[in-house]
């Protein structure tokens, strides 16, 4: 083994290289908020939407989930060019996450809803509560229950797939730990460095959402 | 005779050759790094549950590395180490070894799920009856174990397959790495790009239909 590694230059970048980590968490939090939103809707107009509606939802759904995220980024990225819809890199990703997490969650929130028994909707109904108020109060609480593990889980993900900015041009944690690389040719050493920063990030990101589970879920 | 150079061409039929070739090599990976990921996965899955502390902590730990860790900076990390310690794997071996690990570290909690399906009291009555320990395993945990996650690990498959795109970082000339390519040269990019999204679509979408249907009626 004749390879020197040299580590000066990545501790010299490794503010810059936090900094970028937050921008991955910074978009991996965003697509999942939008995701939740919009997975939350196709769940619902899956179960019980109008045909137009549940068709569009199935194929977002299966779409998302049959094909490769990398496949949807490029398809964000350069396929919208051909209607002359050209959008800068942060936004092919956090589209493209977005777009991923909403089908994976639709998913997921379809079995929550599943799993919620419907004599709690009839009860909380024949209490006079509206159709409004009972999904509000009674229903998506407990399937946020159900979801919160799978939730924490896609969020996961959203990080790890953040990470395919770099081949988008985006300058996240992936993209900028590239750039760097390219510049000194210490490949090995900031990737190294990069990897260890996500498994850090990911180890947060679990904490985080256990301790919220306690104080979420203490009765 | 013309001095430009066409540096854009129009699609060709010969492109066509192009795309299915790289939809073969997407396969080849996949089939490799599924098979090898998945015995070496069962092999881990058995160990962490067979010595639940010193398997968790050692081979549970590493594992959980492969997972925490973005697939695309496994494959950047894995393909400029190998040099270092002498081995000179082309972008193939090495997407193979990489993407066969990340396949291995998911499999393995599947795996370890399985063989928790089948609970102690049944194990304990299979070597009650003089089953040795691997006739137990063999004869008892496997059907039952497999029958409990089967349909997971179609999903971990099918993951993997699609996953098999990233390994295009390497210079390996899988599927949308070849659509790229087709793209830069013809200026199409909605039609190659549908092309291509449609070829795992039609891989993933009837396995996971025919996965789910196998546990739904499992289940009952």
């Amino acid at each position: 083994m004749d390879y020197n590694f040299h580590w000066r230059p990545v501790f010299k970048k490794l503010p810059d290289l936090l900094e970028a980590g937050l921008l991955t968490l910074e978009v991996a939090m965003l697509s999942m908020i939008i995701g939740i939103v919009i997975g939350l809707l196709l769940a619902i107009s899956r179960m019980s939407g109008p045909k137009p509606l549940r068709i569009f939802a199935t194929t977002w759904v299966e779409l998302a989930r049959n094909t490769p995220v990398l496949f949807q980024l490029f398809f964000f990225g350069f396929g919208l060019g051909a209607f002359g819809l050209h959008l800068s890199p942060y936004l092919i990703v956090l589209v493209g996450l977005s777009f991923n997490n909403a089908g994976y969650l639709a998913e997921n929130f379809r079995g929550g809803f599943q799993a919620v028994p419907d004599t709690q909707l009839r009860a909380a109904r024949s209490l006079g509560m509206t159709a409004t108020q009972t999904y509000i109060r009674i229903i998506i609480p407990q399937v946020l229950r159900i979801v919160y593990h799978p939730m924490t889980n896609q969020m996961v993900w959203a990080v790890l797939m953040s990470s395919l900015g770099m081949l988008v041009g985006f300058r996240e944690l992936s993209g900028e730990t590239q750039f760097f690389a390219s510049q000194t040719y210490r490949i090995f050493e900031y990737f190294a460095m990069t990897a260890l920063i996500y498994y850090v990030i990911v180890k947060i990101v679990l904490g985080v959402s256990k301790l919220a589970a306690r104080r979420l879920f203490r009765y | 005779m013309s001095d430009s150079v066409a540096f854009f061409s129009e699609f060709r039929a010969t492109d066509l050759l192009f795309l299915g070739e790289a939809a073969g090599r997407t396969l080849l990976i996949s089939a490799v790094s599924i098979s090898a990921g998945t015995v070496l996965g069962i092999v881990f899955g058995w160990a962490i549950s067979a010595s639940r502390f010193w398997g968790v902590m050692t081979i549970g730990t590493i594992l959980d590395v492969f997972r925490s860790v973005p697939l695309i900076i496994q494959l950047v990390l894995f393909y400029n180490f190998f040099p270092i310690i002498g081995l000179n794997l082309d972008p193939f071996a090495s997407g193979a070894v990489v993407l066969s690990i990340y396949t291995a570290a998911l499999v393995a909690q599947v795996a370890r799920g399985g063989i928790e399906a089948v609970g102690q009291p049944m194990r304990r009555a299979a070597r009650s009856l003089g089953m040795s320990y691997w006739q137990d395993l063999r004869y008892v945990v496997w059907p039952i174990g497999l029958r409990a996650v089967f349909p997971a690990w179609v999903g971990v498959a099918l993951s993997v397959v699609k996953d098999s795109a990233l390994v295009s970082v390497l210079g390996y000339v899988e599927l949308l790495r070849a659509s790229q390519i087709l793209i830069t040269r013809t200026q199409e990019p909605f039609i190659i790009l549908a092309a291509a999204g449609a070829f795992y679509f039609a891989i993933s979408y009837p396995l996971s239909k025919y996965s789910q249907k196998l546990e739904e009626r499992w289940a009952s």
